[in-house]
């Protein structure tokens, strides 16, 4: 360390040991989600041992289980991981554009978006265009209902305040749509969507991963570009802006990645965003201040929960294979009134 | 000192009208803020000291006339550029939950900083040099929002100081604090004028520390500047009439010279015709 001399020697030491800590936590997050990976691919309704499922992985030719390891439980387990990790990465992002910790995809509209062009898609075109349309179709819901709302919310500026107020009353009336085509679209169509609209990563296939993983690796980067900016706005407008932020080019960027990847996130595996919700908020309570630190983390703490919330509906309930979704809300939803209740509490 | 030519003005504004959403504030503000020297802005509430503040500080863009930095519209600098001259504390400014005191302190070196070009050295200089001019590095590692109301606003400060900037505006910098925490902080605003100097203007609230801290004192009403000078020929019983509609007499501080207003009051002159020390010796025997 060159300029140890000018700083005080003490304070060099305490960034340091945080930023030890930080690296030892990623390391044993990214070691969990790895475990857990394992685990994953070794249970299921067919049981299979340990050694097998490694012999699977290393020689699929000579391996009688082979498909279910490759074709079945691996791209599913992948999507879950990509989904999870893109899903909080949203969130992150929104909560801290918001300013506010109960923001999530949700409320700008992308899922209820996603949604409504999924269910749309169902009762329409369901007979007659193959399944593979869903997630384009949802894709393109959830990124029109973000434009729409974004649009809506455009007053010579984009107020956050003003965005989440726009998106739960366009939510709403979306939310109104689905429920009408689902109760007027016939019993197989509307039970279809009803799954979706749960999420679900039932029958994953690995051209659904090819399809999530590039959003990923072109959002993430993206967004971390803009995590100074992210800080910045974490003081205030008035703050960011007598800093040198260009706010209304930073949270254009920043809402494009959100949307892209809660978007993306949504059309392979429908309605998991409450992962938006919880998985920033276990990040940051873990590591602290800091956007660029709080994203790595939220993509692995995100990525365990879907992984968890689908192994649970795949093995838990056997022979049934439930969504991913009830078991992300059943955790979800009781995290969610603790923490209204811990700001109600913080507030007043 | 008063012979020498003045640095021409760096930051002016010109007829400027201004105000939120329909409801205009300014109404045809002229104002050039004087180099090296600490300007307050003084005006009762809603006299658009604030918004005028926020216009020269380009958080608000003017319906009307325009605000220059260096002879050129503020508002095509790119707002990185104009971050590195010009420093602003808004009123009331809010950290986020647990953000350490070095940690808001270093946000000041953002104008400075690139995603691939950040110098370490200079960062860290300027950080440390910050934090002991506004006496913060006792409390470095500990969070903003877990000190107190003035040991909080020195941490803002020093974040603006941070950023190196020649040109500081602050809204309202010692509203809500004890009148001593008040004047520690003038005390700090007014020597990096004197001794640094930098730019300041600063809006403030309290009439006899806006006459005793001030070199231009700029007194506003009904969005338009009333009187524009140093405190000696401005602060006068006439303009604090015409101003603030106060009835007051301007006395003359013996120690430093500058004015200082003394409102006639009715209740406060009866009670003091009344003895005082019966009240006491009243308490002292209960």
């Amino acid at each position: 360390m060159t300029h140890s001399t000018t700083l005080n020697p003490s304070t060099d030491a305490t960034a340091d040991t945080g930023r030890a800590r930080y690296a030892s936590l990623l390391g044993l997050l990214g070691l969990v989600l790895l475990a857990s990976m394992g685990l994953s691919l070794g249970l299921g309704s067919f049981p299979t041992a340990f050694g097998e499922i490694l012999r699977a992985m290393a020689a699929p030719q000579d391996s009688d289980i082979a498909f279910i390891v490759w074709e079945l439980r691996l791209p599913r387990l992948l999507l879950a991981v990509l989904v999870g990790a893109a899903l909080a990465v949203a969130g992150a992002i929104l909560q801290g554009m918001v300013r506010n910790p109960l923001a999530s995809p949700d409320v700008i509209g992308i899922t209820s978006g996603a949604a409504l062009a999924a269910v749309t898609f169902l009762a329409l075109a369901g007979t007659t265009l193959s399944i593979h349309w869903l997630p384009a179709a949802a894709l393109a819901g959830a990124l029109l209902a973000a434009l729409l709302v974004f649009l809506l919310a455009w007053k010579g500026s984009v107020a956050p305040s003003r965005l989440v107020l726009v998106g739960i009353g366009l939510s709403a009336a979306m939310g109104a749509l689905t429920t009408l085509l689902i109760v007027i679209s016939d019993d197989a169509a509307a039970m279809t969507a009803y799954v979706w609209l749960t999420g679900s990563l039932y029958a994953a296939q690995w051209q659904d991963v090819l399809g999530m993983l590039p959003w990923l690796l072109v959002a993430t980067p993206l967004c971390l570009a803009q995590a100074r900016h992210m800080d910045a706005m974490a003081l205030g407008d008035a703050v960011a802006q007598g800093l040198g932020v260009n706010l209304l080019r930073s949270r254009l960027v920043l809402m494009a990645c959100s949307v892209a990847l809660a978007g993306a996130a949504v059309a392979f595996a429908g309605g998991l965003s409450f992962v938006g919700l919880i998985a920033p908020h276990i990040a940051s309570r873990l590591v602290g201040r800091g956007f660029a630190r709080l994203v790595p983390a939220a993509a692995l703490v995100g990525a365990l929960i879907v992984l968890y919330a689908d192994l649970l509906g795949r093995v838990a309930f056997l022979p049934k294979d439930l969504p991913a979704g009830i078991f992300v809300s059943g955790v979800g939803a009781p995290f969610f009134v603790y923490l209204l209740h811990r700001t109600r509490y913080r507030s007043g | 000192m008063t012979s020498m030519p003045a640095t021409p003005p760096r930051l002016t504004g010109e007829a400027l009208r201004a105000g939120y959403e329909s409801r205009p504030v300014l109404d045809g503000v002229d104002l050039a803020v004087a180099e090296g020297k600490l300007t307050v802005l003084l005006g009762p509430n809603g006299s658009g000291k604030s918004t005028l503040l926020k216009t020269l500080a380009r958080t608000l863009t003017p319906s009307s006339g325009r605000v220059c930095l260096d002879g050129q519209d503020i508002h095509r600098h790119k707002t990185r550029e104009v971050a590195q001259q010009l420093g602003i504390l808004p009123q009331g400014p809010d950290a986020p939950e647990g953000l350490t005191v070095r940690q808001l302190v270093g946000m000041g070196r953002f104008p400075h900083q690139r995603l691939w070009r950040q110098d370490a050295e200079q960062d860290a200089r300027a950080i440390r040099q910050a934090m002991v001019y506004a006496d913060v590095t006792d409390f470095a590692e500990r969070s903003v929002d877990a000190l107190s109301g003035g040991q909080r606003q020195r941490c803002w400060i020093a974040m603006v100081l941070a950023q190196e900037t020649d040109l500081i505006l602050l809204d309202e910098p010692t509203t809500f604090l004890d009148l001593k925490v008040q004047v520690d902080l003038l005390e700090l605003l007014s020597r990096l004028a004197h001794e640094h100097g930098r730019t300041l203007l600063l809006v403030l609230h309290d009439l006899n520390l806006a006459a005793a801290y001030a070199d231009e004192l700029v007194m506003m009403r009904d969005g338009r500047i009333v009187a524009n000078g140093p405190p000696e020929q401005v602060f006068t019983a006439h303009h604090l009439k015409r101003v603030f509609d106060l009835d007051a007499q301007v006395l003359e501080d013996p120690e430093t010279g500058s004015p200082i207003c003394v409102p006639y009051t009715r209740q406060g002159a009866r009670a003091r015709t009344r003895p005082t020390s019966p009240t006491v010796d009243r308490r002292a025997v209960s």
